[in-house]
Protein backbone atom coordinates (compact mmCIF):
# COMPACT_ATOMS: atom_id res chain seq x y z
CA UNK A 1 0.00 0.00 0.00
CA UNK A 2 1.07 3.41 -0.89
CA UNK A 3 1.58 6.43 2.04
CA UNK A 4 -0.52 8.60 1.60
CA UNK A 5 2.67 11.31 0.81
CA UNK A 6 3.69 9.81 -2.63
CA UNK A 7 0.28 8.51 -4.09
CA UNK A 8 -1.21 10.55 -6.45
CA UNK A 9 -4.87 10.02 -5.87
CA UNK A 10 -7.02 9.47 -9.36
CA UNK A 11 -4.05 8.59 -11.23
CA UNK A 12 -4.62 5.69 -13.43
CA UNK A 13 -1.50 5.79 -14.89
CA UNK A 14 0.69 5.77 -12.05
CA UNK A 15 0.55 1.80 -12.52
CA UNK A 16 2.54 1.58 -15.75
CA UNK A 17 5.12 3.71 -14.05
CA UNK A 18 8.01 2.13 -13.14
CA UNK A 19 9.15 2.64 -9.28
CA UNK A 20 12.24 4.66 -9.05
CA UNK A 21 15.31 3.82 -8.05
CA UNK A 22 15.88 4.89 -4.26
CA UNK A 23 18.83 7.65 -4.13
CA UNK A 24 20.08 8.16 -0.82
CA UNK A 25 21.39 11.55 0.94
CA UNK A 26 24.87 9.93 0.88
CA UNK A 27 24.69 9.06 -2.81
CA UNK A 28 24.00 12.47 -3.97
CA UNK A 29 26.82 13.64 -2.10
CA UNK A 30 29.34 10.89 -3.27
CA UNK A 31 28.13 11.89 -6.82
CA UNK A 32 28.51 15.52 -5.92
CA UNK A 33 32.17 15.32 -4.68
CA UNK A 34 33.31 13.30 -7.16
CA UNK A 35 32.07 16.17 -9.81
CA UNK A 36 34.22 18.70 -7.89
CA UNK A 37 37.11 16.80 -8.34
CA UNK A 38 36.02 15.89 -12.03
CA UNK A 39 36.12 19.89 -12.35
CA UNK A 40 38.69 20.82 -10.31
CA UNK A 41 41.96 18.52 -10.76
CA UNK A 42 44.17 20.83 -9.33
CA UNK A 43 42.85 19.29 -5.47
CA UNK A 44 44.69 16.27 -6.25
CA UNK A 45 47.30 17.23 -9.06
CA UNK A 46 48.86 20.39 -6.97
CA UNK A 47 49.81 18.49 -4.41
CA UNK A 48 51.24 15.20 -6.37
CA UNK A 49 53.37 17.55 -8.36
CA UNK A 50 55.02 19.44 -5.23
CA UNK A 51 55.36 15.49 -3.68
CA UNK A 52 57.05 14.71 -6.90
CA UNK A 53 59.38 18.29 -7.09
CA UNK A 54 60.02 17.73 -3.54
CA UNK A 55 61.07 13.85 -4.21
CA UNK A 56 63.33 15.17 -7.35
CA UNK A 57 65.20 17.42 -5.37
CA UNK A 58 65.79 15.16 -2.57
CA UNK A 59 67.15 12.36 -4.59
CA UNK A 60 69.76 14.57 -5.90
CA UNK A 61 70.32 15.81 -2.23
CA UNK A 62 71.23 12.03 -1.26
CA UNK A 63 74.36 12.39 -3.17
CA UNK A 64 75.41 13.98 0.40
CA UNK A 65 73.89 11.96 2.57
CA UNK A 66 76.39 10.06 3.62
CA UNK A 67 78.77 12.71 4.73
CA UNK A 68 75.76 13.96 6.37
CA UNK A 69 74.93 11.12 8.30
CA UNK A 70 78.26 10.77 9.31
CA UNK A 71 78.20 14.15 10.77
CA UNK A 72 74.58 13.37 12.43
CA UNK A 73 76.64 10.41 14.11
CA UNK A 74 79.15 13.03 16.09
CA UNK A 75 75.53 15.31 17.33
CA UNK A 76 74.47 14.92 20.31
CA UNK A 77 70.70 12.68 19.96
CA UNK A 78 68.41 15.98 20.10
CA UNK A 79 70.28 17.46 17.33
CA UNK A 80 70.75 14.40 15.30
CA UNK A 81 66.68 13.49 15.32
CA UNK A 82 66.31 17.27 14.30
CA UNK A 83 68.62 17.22 11.67
CA UNK A 84 67.97 13.30 10.53
CA UNK A 85 64.44 14.47 10.17
CA UNK A 86 64.33 17.69 8.72
CA UNK A 87 63.98 17.28 5.48
CA UNK A 88 60.70 14.72 6.07
CA UNK A 89 59.40 17.48 7.83
CA UNK A 90 59.80 20.03 5.41
CA UNK A 91 58.34 17.40 2.29
CA UNK A 92 55.07 17.66 4.91
CA UNK A 93 55.04 21.29 4.95
CA UNK A 94 55.89 21.47 1.07
CA UNK A 95 52.44 19.27 0.78
CA UNK A 96 50.65 21.11 3.37
CA UNK A 97 51.33 24.86 2.06
CA UNK A 98 50.50 23.77 -1.51
CA UNK A 99 46.80 21.99 -0.26
CA UNK A 100 46.11 25.00 1.93
CA UNK A 101 46.38 27.47 -1.55
CA UNK A 102 44.41 24.99 -3.58
CA UNK A 103 41.94 25.14 -0.64
CA UNK A 104 41.97 28.82 -0.98
CA UNK A 105 41.49 29.12 -4.83
CA UNK A 106 39.35 26.52 -4.81
CA UNK A 107 36.90 27.78 -2.14
CA UNK A 108 37.26 31.35 -4.16
CA UNK A 109 35.74 29.63 -7.37
CA UNK A 110 33.28 27.06 -5.87
CA UNK A 111 30.34 28.86 -6.14
CA UNK A 112 31.61 31.87 -8.38
CA UNK A 113 32.60 29.56 -11.05
CA UNK A 114 28.94 28.04 -11.58
CA UNK A 115 27.06 30.72 -11.72
CA UNK A 116 29.33 32.68 -13.75
CA UNK A 117 29.36 30.23 -17.07
CA UNK A 118 25.51 29.81 -15.87
CA UNK A 119 26.14 25.92 -15.07
CA UNK A 120 24.03 26.64 -11.90
CA UNK A 121 21.06 26.22 -14.27
CA UNK A 122 22.23 22.38 -15.16
CA UNK A 123 23.45 21.69 -11.32
CA UNK A 124 19.60 23.13 -10.72
CA UNK A 125 17.53 20.92 -13.01
CA UNK A 126 18.30 17.87 -11.04
CA UNK A 127 17.15 16.57 -7.82
CA UNK A 128 20.17 17.88 -5.46
CA UNK A 129 19.50 20.36 -2.62
CA UNK A 130 21.44 23.70 -2.51
CA UNK A 131 22.31 22.54 0.94
CA UNK A 132 24.12 19.08 -0.37
CA UNK A 133 25.99 21.63 -2.91
CA UNK A 134 27.42 23.70 -0.91
CA UNK A 135 28.09 20.75 1.97
CA UNK A 136 29.86 19.06 -0.83
CA UNK A 137 31.99 21.84 -1.59
CA UNK A 138 33.34 22.75 1.61
CA UNK A 139 33.78 19.41 1.72
CA UNK A 140 36.83 19.08 -0.35
CA UNK A 141 38.84 21.44 1.93
CA UNK A 142 37.65 20.13 4.77
CA UNK A 143 37.97 16.81 4.54
CA UNK A 144 39.10 15.55 0.96
CA UNK A 145 41.73 17.82 0.93
CA UNK A 146 43.47 16.73 4.55
CA UNK A 147 42.94 13.33 3.36
CA UNK A 148 44.70 13.72 0.60
CA UNK A 149 47.68 15.81 2.45
CA UNK A 150 48.21 12.60 4.42
CA UNK A 151 48.41 9.95 1.57
CA UNK A 152 50.57 12.01 -0.61
CA UNK A 153 52.87 13.20 2.37
CA UNK A 154 53.03 9.61 3.99
CA UNK A 155 53.52 8.24 1.06
CA UNK A 156 56.50 10.51 -0.13
CA UNK A 157 57.83 10.19 3.02
CA UNK A 158 57.98 6.60 2.94
CA UNK A 159 59.74 6.53 -0.69
CA UNK A 160 62.70 9.32 0.84
CA UNK A 161 63.10 6.70 3.59
CA UNK A 162 63.72 3.88 1.05
CA UNK A 163 65.89 5.57 -1.20
CA UNK A 164 67.85 7.05 1.87
CA UNK A 165 67.94 3.21 2.86
CA UNK A 166 69.29 2.14 -0.16
CA UNK A 167 71.99 4.65 -0.53
CA UNK A 168 73.19 4.21 3.16
CA UNK A 169 73.83 0.70 2.43
CA UNK A 170 75.30 1.12 -0.99
CA UNK A 171 78.19 3.20 1.08
CA UNK A 172 78.23 0.52 3.65
CA UNK A 173 76.73 2.63 6.30
CA UNK A 174 74.27 0.98 8.76
CA UNK A 175 70.43 2.37 8.08
CA UNK A 176 69.63 1.94 11.61
CA UNK A 177 70.17 5.61 13.59
CA UNK A 178 68.38 6.32 10.02
CA UNK A 179 65.27 4.48 10.91
CA UNK A 180 65.44 5.01 14.58
CA UNK A 181 65.30 9.24 14.57
CA UNK A 182 62.90 8.56 11.73
CA UNK A 183 59.63 6.73 12.60
CA UNK A 184 56.98 6.43 9.72
CA UNK A 185 54.03 5.84 11.76
CA UNK A 186 54.88 8.38 14.22
CA UNK A 187 55.27 10.86 11.67
CA UNK A 188 52.27 10.49 9.98
CA UNK A 189 50.03 10.03 13.43
CA UNK A 190 51.76 13.59 14.01
CA UNK A 191 50.60 14.72 10.76
CA UNK A 192 47.11 13.65 10.81
CA UNK A 193 46.43 15.20 14.18
CA UNK A 194 47.53 18.43 12.91
CA UNK A 195 45.77 18.08 9.61
CA UNK A 196 42.34 17.68 11.67
CA UNK A 197 43.09 19.85 14.16
CA UNK A 198 44.27 22.65 11.99
CA UNK A 199 43.71 22.16 8.80
CA UNK A 200 40.10 21.09 9.12
CA UNK A 201 39.10 22.24 12.28
CA UNK A 202 41.16 25.34 12.92
CA UNK A 203 40.47 26.42 9.56
CA UNK A 204 37.17 25.65 8.88
CA UNK A 205 35.54 29.74 9.21
CA UNK A 206 38.52 30.26 6.43
CA UNK A 207 37.33 28.25 4.34
CA UNK A 208 33.24 28.63 5.14
CA UNK A 209 34.02 32.60 4.71
CA UNK A 210 35.77 32.27 1.38
CA UNK A 211 32.93 30.01 0.29
CA UNK A 212 30.72 32.45 0.86
CA UNK A 213 32.14 35.30 -0.82
CA UNK A 214 32.47 33.25 -3.92
CA UNK A 215 28.96 32.56 -3.92
CA UNK A 216 28.27 36.19 -3.37
CA UNK A 217 30.75 38.20 -4.97
CA UNK A 218 29.64 38.93 -9.34
CA UNK A 219 33.14 39.40 -9.80
CA UNK A 220 36.76 39.73 -8.07
CA UNK A 221 35.79 36.96 -5.69
CA UNK A 222 39.66 37.38 -4.37
CA UNK A 223 39.68 41.36 -3.61
CA UNK A 224 36.04 40.88 -1.99
CA UNK A 225 37.76 38.04 0.38
CA UNK A 226 40.72 40.23 1.51
CA UNK A 227 39.03 43.82 1.14
CA UNK A 228 36.40 44.06 3.64
CA UNK A 229 38.58 42.56 6.72
CA UNK A 230 41.44 44.76 5.94
CA UNK A 231 38.47 48.14 6.12
CA UNK A 232 37.48 46.62 9.44
CA UNK A 233 41.22 46.57 10.85
CA UNK A 234 41.75 49.68 9.62
CA UNK A 235 38.74 51.20 11.00
CA UNK A 236 39.15 49.53 14.31
CA UNK A 237 42.93 51.08 14.14
CA UNK A 238 41.68 54.62 13.45
CA UNK A 239 38.68 54.81 15.96
CA UNK A 240 39.56 53.40 18.55
CA UNK A 241 43.70 53.04 17.69
CA UNK A 242 43.24 49.02 18.75
CA UNK A 243 44.01 45.76 16.33
CA UNK A 244 41.94 43.23 18.17
CA UNK A 245 40.51 42.39 15.34
CA UNK A 246 43.60 41.62 13.40
CA UNK A 247 44.93 39.62 16.18
CA UNK A 248 42.11 37.42 16.36
CA UNK A 249 42.47 37.08 12.25
CA UNK A 250 46.62 37.00 13.16
CA UNK A 251 45.53 34.12 15.70
CA UNK A 252 43.26 32.23 13.30
CA UNK A 253 45.83 32.23 10.26
CA UNK A 254 48.59 30.96 12.35
CA UNK A 255 47.32 27.75 13.16
CA UNK A 256 45.72 26.61 16.51
CA UNK A 257 48.27 27.32 19.08
CA UNK A 258 45.94 24.85 21.53
CA UNK A 259 46.87 21.67 19.54
CA UNK A 260 50.24 21.26 20.45
CA UNK A 261 52.15 22.74 23.75
CA UNK A 262 55.10 24.99 22.92
CA UNK A 263 58.23 22.96 22.30
CA UNK A 264 60.13 24.57 24.87
CA UNK A 265 61.60 21.96 26.93
CA UNK A 266 61.56 19.24 24.70
CA UNK A 267 60.93 15.22 25.64
CA UNK A 268 62.10 13.27 22.99
CA UNK A 269 59.17 11.84 22.25
CA UNK A 270 56.83 14.41 20.47
CA UNK A 271 53.91 13.50 21.03
CA UNK A 272 53.72 14.53 24.45
CA UNK A 273 52.75 17.58 22.88
CA UNK A 274 49.85 16.82 21.25
CA UNK A 275 47.16 18.39 23.84
CA UNK A 276 43.75 17.14 22.26
CA UNK A 277 41.98 17.73 25.49
CA UNK A 278 43.26 21.28 25.31
CA UNK A 279 42.24 21.83 21.95
CA UNK A 280 38.88 20.89 22.26
CA UNK A 281 38.33 22.79 25.09
CA UNK A 282 38.94 26.12 23.78
CA UNK A 283 36.61 28.51 23.36
CA UNK A 284 38.33 29.59 19.66
CA UNK A 285 37.84 26.19 18.49
CA UNK A 286 34.00 26.33 18.69
CA UNK A 287 33.04 29.99 18.45
CA UNK A 288 35.09 29.50 14.99
CA UNK A 289 33.33 26.03 14.34
CA UNK A 290 29.88 28.09 14.79
CA UNK A 291 31.06 31.15 12.70
CA UNK A 292 31.90 28.44 10.16
CA UNK A 293 28.69 27.29 10.04
CA UNK A 294 26.84 30.46 9.60
CA UNK A 295 28.77 31.01 6.73
CA UNK A 296 28.18 27.72 4.97
CA UNK A 297 24.05 28.81 5.78
CA UNK A 298 24.55 31.90 4.63
CA UNK A 299 25.75 30.30 1.33
CA UNK A 300 23.18 27.84 1.16
CA UNK A 301 20.15 30.59 1.45
CA UNK A 302 22.03 32.49 -0.94
CA UNK A 303 22.78 29.93 -3.50
CA UNK A 304 18.92 29.47 -3.39
CA UNK A 305 17.77 32.93 -3.85
CA UNK A 306 20.65 34.62 -6.21
CA UNK A 307 20.16 34.28 -9.86
CA UNK A 308 23.33 33.09 -11.89
CA UNK A 309 25.49 36.40 -13.24
CA UNK B 1 -5.31 17.75 -12.24
CA UNK B 2 -3.53 20.75 -13.70
CA UNK B 3 -0.14 20.27 -14.22
CA UNK B 4 0.66 23.90 -13.24
CA UNK B 5 -1.75 26.73 -11.78
CA UNK B 6 -0.77 30.12 -11.01
CA UNK B 7 -3.14 32.98 -9.97
CA UNK B 8 -1.41 36.22 -9.25
CA UNK B 9 1.48 35.95 -9.76
CA UNK B 10 3.71 38.73 -9.03
CA UNK B 11 7.17 39.29 -9.02
CA UNK B 12 9.22 42.63 -9.27
CA UNK B 13 12.78 43.44 -9.16
CA UNK B 14 12.98 47.05 -7.37
CA UNK B 15 11.09 48.75 -9.86
CA UNK B 16 10.41 46.95 -12.71
CA UNK B 17 7.29 44.44 -12.44
CA UNK B 18 8.20 41.07 -14.36
CA UNK B 19 5.31 39.18 -13.66
CA UNK B 20 2.15 41.33 -12.84
CA UNK B 21 -0.69 39.22 -11.81
CA UNK B 22 -0.48 36.13 -14.42
CA UNK B 23 -2.99 33.61 -14.15
CA UNK B 24 -2.57 30.68 -15.88
CA UNK B 25 -3.44 26.63 -15.65
CA UNK B 26 -2.08 24.02 -17.89
CA UNK B 27 -3.63 20.68 -18.28
CA UNK B 28 -1.01 17.66 -18.02
CA UNK B 29 -0.24 16.70 -21.36
CA UNK B 30 -0.16 19.25 -23.07
CA UNK B 31 2.44 21.33 -25.14
CA UNK B 32 2.25 24.81 -24.12
CA UNK B 33 4.42 27.65 -26.30
CA UNK B 34 4.85 30.71 -23.88
CA UNK B 35 5.43 33.46 -26.69
CA UNK B 36 6.20 36.58 -25.90
CA UNK B 37 8.71 39.68 -26.64
CA UNK B 38 12.15 40.25 -24.82
CA UNK B 39 11.09 41.24 -21.54
CA UNK B 40 7.83 40.34 -21.51
CA UNK B 41 8.61 37.98 -18.17
CA UNK B 42 8.93 34.71 -19.69
CA UNK B 43 11.77 33.32 -18.34
CA UNK B 44 10.74 35.18 -14.88
CA UNK B 45 7.59 32.71 -15.14
CA UNK B 46 9.49 29.77 -15.76
CA UNK B 47 11.81 30.51 -12.91
CA UNK B 48 9.07 30.72 -10.14
CA UNK B 49 7.42 27.60 -11.69
CA UNK B 50 10.53 26.00 -11.39
CA UNK B 51 11.19 26.84 -7.73
CA UNK B 52 14.04 29.14 -8.81
CA UNK B 53 12.78 32.25 -8.04
CA UNK B 54 10.56 33.64 -5.05
CA UNK B 55 7.25 35.27 -6.07
CA UNK B 56 3.73 36.74 -4.66
CA UNK B 57 0.51 34.89 -5.45
CA UNK B 58 -0.63 31.28 -5.50
CA UNK B 59 1.38 28.96 -7.86
CA UNK B 60 1.13 24.96 -7.34
CA UNK B 61 3.14 22.54 -9.64
CA UNK B 62 2.18 19.14 -10.11
CA UNK B 63 0.29 19.92 -6.60
CA UNK B 64 3.45 21.20 -4.43
CA UNK B 65 4.45 24.74 -3.68
CA UNK B 66 8.04 24.93 -5.85
CA UNK B 67 9.16 27.92 -3.87
CA UNK B 68 9.10 25.83 -0.48
CA UNK B 69 9.16 22.36 -2.35
CA UNK B 70 11.58 22.71 -4.59
CA UNK B 71 13.90 19.83 -3.74
CA UNK B 72 10.71 16.82 -4.02
CA UNK B 73 9.26 18.56 -7.31
CA UNK B 74 12.73 18.17 -9.26
CA UNK B 75 12.37 14.44 -8.92
CA UNK B 76 9.45 14.63 -11.54
CA UNK B 77 10.65 18.68 -13.16
CA UNK B 78 13.26 19.08 -15.77
CA UNK B 79 14.19 21.74 -17.96
CA UNK B 80 16.58 22.46 -20.31
CA UNK B 81 16.86 27.03 -18.87
CA UNK B 82 19.06 28.06 -21.80
CA UNK B 83 21.30 27.05 -24.81
CA UNK B 84 24.81 26.06 -23.41
CA UNK B 85 24.09 25.89 -19.80
CA UNK B 86 26.27 22.43 -19.88
CA UNK B 87 29.35 23.15 -17.98
CA UNK B 88 32.26 23.47 -20.36
CA UNK B 89 34.69 21.19 -18.19
CA UNK B 90 32.71 17.70 -18.05
CA UNK B 91 33.27 15.06 -20.06
CA UNK B 92 29.99 13.40 -21.92
CA UNK B 93 30.43 10.08 -19.96
CA UNK B 94 30.61 12.24 -16.75
CA UNK B 95 27.82 13.69 -17.30
CA UNK B 96 25.76 10.52 -17.89
CA UNK B 97 27.40 9.41 -14.68
CA UNK B 98 26.39 12.13 -12.54
CA UNK B 99 23.03 12.26 -13.85
CA UNK B 100 22.76 8.76 -13.15
CA UNK B 101 24.27 8.97 -9.83
CA UNK B 102 22.02 11.65 -8.77
CA UNK B 103 18.10 11.21 -10.57
CA UNK B 104 16.42 8.71 -9.30
CA UNK B 105 14.25 8.16 -13.00
CA UNK B 106 17.20 8.75 -15.37
CA UNK B 107 17.82 5.95 -17.64
CA UNK B 108 20.94 5.49 -18.68
CA UNK B 109 20.57 2.86 -21.43
CA UNK B 110 18.35 5.28 -23.12
CA UNK B 111 20.35 8.65 -23.14
CA UNK B 112 23.24 6.07 -24.57
CA UNK B 113 21.00 5.11 -27.21
CA UNK B 114 20.25 8.56 -28.30
CA UNK B 115 23.58 9.81 -28.07
CA UNK B 116 24.49 6.65 -30.37
CA UNK B 117 22.67 8.16 -32.88
CA UNK B 118 24.69 11.46 -32.93
CA UNK B 119 28.48 12.36 -33.55
CA UNK B 120 28.85 12.56 -29.99
CA UNK B 121 31.88 10.50 -28.22
CA UNK B 122 31.46 9.74 -24.87
CA UNK B 123 35.17 10.91 -24.36
CA UNK B 124 34.64 14.27 -25.20
CA UNK B 125 34.57 17.65 -23.20
CA UNK B 126 31.42 19.76 -23.90
CA UNK B 127 33.76 22.45 -24.77
CA UNK B 128 34.95 20.27 -27.83
CA UNK B 129 31.59 19.88 -28.68
CA UNK B 130 29.90 22.18 -31.53
CA UNK B 131 26.91 24.11 -30.10
CA UNK B 132 24.39 21.80 -32.14
CA UNK B 133 25.76 18.81 -30.29
CA UNK B 134 26.15 20.51 -26.84
CA UNK B 135 21.88 20.90 -27.17
CA UNK B 136 21.54 17.51 -28.47
CA UNK B 137 23.43 15.58 -25.43
CA UNK B 138 21.30 17.96 -23.12
CA UNK B 139 18.31 16.88 -24.79
CA UNK B 140 19.75 13.12 -24.38
CA UNK B 141 20.30 13.76 -20.73
CA UNK B 142 16.72 15.43 -20.47
CA UNK B 143 15.05 12.66 -22.44
CA UNK B 144 16.08 9.79 -20.47
CA UNK B 145 14.52 11.50 -17.27
CA UNK B 146 11.39 10.19 -16.80
CA UNK B 147 9.71 13.52 -15.56
CA UNK B 148 6.04 14.60 -15.49
CA UNK B 149 6.99 18.20 -16.93
CA UNK B 150 9.62 19.12 -19.04
CA UNK B 151 10.19 22.89 -18.79
CA UNK B 152 12.06 24.42 -22.19
CA UNK B 153 13.21 28.62 -22.02
CA UNK B 154 14.75 29.05 -25.89
CA UNK B 155 16.52 25.78 -26.40
CA UNK B 156 17.52 25.82 -29.71
CA UNK B 157 18.53 29.57 -29.43
CA UNK B 158 21.77 29.75 -31.48
CA UNK B 159 21.22 26.82 -33.78
CA UNK B 160 21.17 26.13 -37.45
CA UNK B 161 18.05 24.80 -38.65
CA UNK B 162 18.56 21.48 -39.20
CA UNK B 163 19.42 20.92 -35.30
CA UNK B 164 16.62 23.14 -34.52
CA UNK B 165 14.47 20.60 -36.59
CA UNK B 166 15.92 17.16 -35.48
CA UNK B 167 15.17 18.83 -31.74
CA UNK B 168 11.76 19.13 -32.08
CA UNK B 169 11.71 15.70 -33.80
CA UNK B 170 13.32 14.12 -31.30
CA UNK B 171 10.84 15.53 -28.53
CA UNK B 172 7.83 14.30 -30.44
CA UNK B 173 9.00 11.04 -31.49
CA UNK B 174 11.08 9.92 -28.79
CA UNK B 175 9.55 11.66 -25.88
CA UNK B 176 6.34 13.23 -25.52
CA UNK B 177 3.96 10.75 -24.48
CA UNK B 178 0.44 12.36 -24.24
CA UNK B 179 0.43 12.45 -20.26
CA UNK B 180 3.92 14.09 -19.91
CA UNK B 181 3.44 17.83 -19.77
CA UNK B 182 5.80 20.30 -21.70
CA UNK B 183 6.48 24.15 -21.78
CA UNK B 184 8.81 25.61 -24.24
CA UNK B 185 9.37 29.29 -24.94
CA UNK B 186 10.94 30.30 -28.07
CA UNK B 187 11.71 33.25 -30.27
CA UNK B 188 10.91 30.71 -33.81
CA UNK B 189 7.57 30.70 -33.20
CA UNK B 190 6.75 29.36 -36.91
CA UNK B 191 8.85 26.22 -36.32
CA UNK B 192 6.69 25.13 -33.26
CA UNK B 193 3.15 25.75 -34.74
CA UNK B 194 3.00 22.14 -35.91
CA UNK B 195 4.40 21.15 -32.04
CA UNK B 196 2.44 22.66 -29.55
CA UNK B 197 -1.24 21.69 -28.58
CA UNK B 198 -1.76 24.78 -26.39
CA UNK B 199 -0.47 29.16 -27.07
CA UNK B 200 0.33 32.02 -24.24
CA UNK B 201 1.41 35.14 -25.16
CA UNK B 202 2.78 36.98 -22.10
CA UNK B 203 3.59 40.97 -22.82
CA UNK B 204 4.68 42.80 -19.53
CA UNK B 205 4.13 40.52 -17.14
CA UNK B 206 0.56 39.46 -18.40
CA UNK B 207 -1.02 36.65 -19.86
CA UNK B 208 -2.50 38.20 -23.00
CA UNK B 209 -3.65 35.47 -25.04
CA UNK B 210 -4.34 32.14 -24.13
CA UNK B 211 -5.65 29.89 -26.52
CA UNK B 212 -5.74 25.91 -27.29
CA UNK B 213 -4.60 25.33 -30.97
CA UNK B 214 -8.02 23.66 -32.01
CA UNK B 215 -9.81 26.65 -30.98
CA UNK B 216 -7.17 28.71 -32.33
CA UNK B 217 -7.97 26.95 -36.24
CA UNK B 218 -11.44 27.24 -35.54
CA UNK B 219 -11.86 31.05 -33.88
CA UNK B 220 -9.21 33.00 -35.94
CA UNK B 221 -9.10 33.90 -39.98
CA UNK B 222 -6.99 34.94 -41.71
CA UNK B 223 -8.38 37.18 -45.36
CA UNK B 224 -5.98 38.08 -48.02
CA UNK B 225 -8.98 40.59 -49.50
CA UNK B 226 -9.35 41.49 -52.93
CA UNK B 227 -8.93 45.35 -52.94
CA UNK B 228 -12.34 46.17 -54.37
CA UNK B 229 -13.68 43.80 -51.52
CA UNK B 230 -11.24 45.74 -48.59
CA UNK B 231 -14.19 48.19 -47.86
CA UNK B 232 -16.70 45.54 -46.95
CA UNK B 233 -13.87 44.06 -45.12
CA UNK B 234 -13.01 46.37 -42.85
CA UNK B 235 -16.39 46.58 -42.02
CA UNK B 236 -17.06 43.65 -40.30
CA UNK B 237 -14.08 44.96 -38.10
CA UNK B 238 -10.66 42.55 -38.47
CA UNK B 239 -8.74 42.57 -35.17
CA UNK B 240 -5.62 43.95 -37.38
CA UNK B 241 -4.70 44.59 -41.27
CA UNK B 242 -1.23 44.24 -42.36
CA UNK B 243 -0.16 44.40 -46.16
CA UNK B 244 1.61 42.36 -48.21
CA UNK B 245 2.74 42.69 -51.69
CA UNK B 246 0.34 45.48 -52.13
CA UNK B 247 -2.79 43.27 -51.21
CA UNK B 248 -4.38 43.76 -47.39
CA UNK B 249 -4.24 40.69 -45.12
CA UNK B 250 -7.07 41.07 -42.78
CA UNK B 251 -7.13 39.24 -39.68
CA UNK B 252 -10.31 38.04 -38.06
CA UNK B 253 -11.41 36.85 -34.51
CA UNK B 254 -14.59 34.64 -34.46
CA UNK B 255 -15.75 35.54 -37.89
CA UNK B 256 -18.02 33.68 -40.26
CA UNK B 257 -15.57 32.08 -42.61
CA UNK B 258 -18.01 31.47 -45.27
CA UNK B 259 -18.56 35.36 -45.11
CA UNK B 260 -15.19 36.02 -45.34
CA UNK B 261 -14.81 33.26 -48.37
CA UNK B 262 -16.76 36.15 -50.37
CA UNK B 263 -13.84 38.17 -49.70
CA UNK B 264 -10.27 36.72 -50.48
CA UNK B 265 -8.37 33.97 -49.92
CA UNK B 266 -9.43 32.53 -46.28
CA UNK B 267 -6.64 30.56 -44.16
CA UNK B 268 -5.62 29.90 -40.61
CA UNK B 269 -3.33 32.53 -39.47
CA UNK B 270 0.25 31.26 -37.96
CA UNK B 271 0.85 32.14 -34.56
CA UNK B 272 3.12 34.42 -35.06
CA UNK B 273 1.00 36.88 -37.31
CA UNK B 274 -1.72 36.82 -34.46
CA UNK B 275 1.34 37.26 -32.02
CA UNK B 276 1.97 40.54 -34.36
CA UNK B 277 -1.98 41.26 -33.67
CA UNK B 278 -2.68 40.46 -30.51
CA UNK B 279 0.85 42.38 -29.73
CA UNK B 280 0.21 45.45 -32.11
CA UNK B 281 -3.01 45.73 -30.18
CA UNK B 282 -1.58 45.51 -26.63
CA UNK B 283 0.92 48.58 -27.66
CA UNK B 284 -2.23 50.59 -29.18
CA UNK B 285 -4.39 50.11 -25.78
CA UNK B 286 -1.22 51.11 -24.06
CA UNK B 287 -0.87 54.06 -26.02
CA UNK B 288 -4.76 54.68 -25.84
CA UNK B 289 -4.11 54.34 -21.97
CA UNK B 290 -1.62 56.41 -21.78
CA UNK B 291 -3.30 59.59 -23.47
Amino acid sequence: MNTPSNAIPGSPLESQVIAPAVITASRRMYWSVRRELWESRSIYLAPLAAAALFLFGFSISTIHLRDKMRAALALDPMRQHALIEQPYNLAALLIMFTTFIVGVFYCLDALHGERRDRGILFWKSLPVSDLTTVLSKASIPLVVLPLLTLAITVAAQFIMLLLSSVVLLGSGLSVATLWTQVSPFQMSLMLLYHLVTVHALWYAPIYGWLLLVSGWARRAAFLWAGLPLLAIGVVEKVAFNSSHFAAILGDRMGGGAEAVTAPGTVPMDPMTHLTPGHFLSSPGLWIGLAIAAAFLAAAVRLRRYREPI
Amino acid sequence: MACIEASSLRKAFGATVALDGVNLRVEEGRILGLIGPNGAGKTTALNAILGLTPYQGELKVLGRDPWTERDLLMRDVCFIADVAVLPRWIRVSQALDYVAGVHPRFDRAKAESFLARTTIRPASKVRELSKGMVAQLHLALVMAIDAKLLVLDEPTLGLDILYRKQFYDSLLNDYFDRRRTIVVTTHQVEEIQNVLTDVMFIHRGRIVFDCSMEQLESRYLEVMVHPEQLAGARALKPMHERQVFGRSILLFDAADRQQLAVLGDVRTPSIADLFVAVMGNQAGEAQGAAR
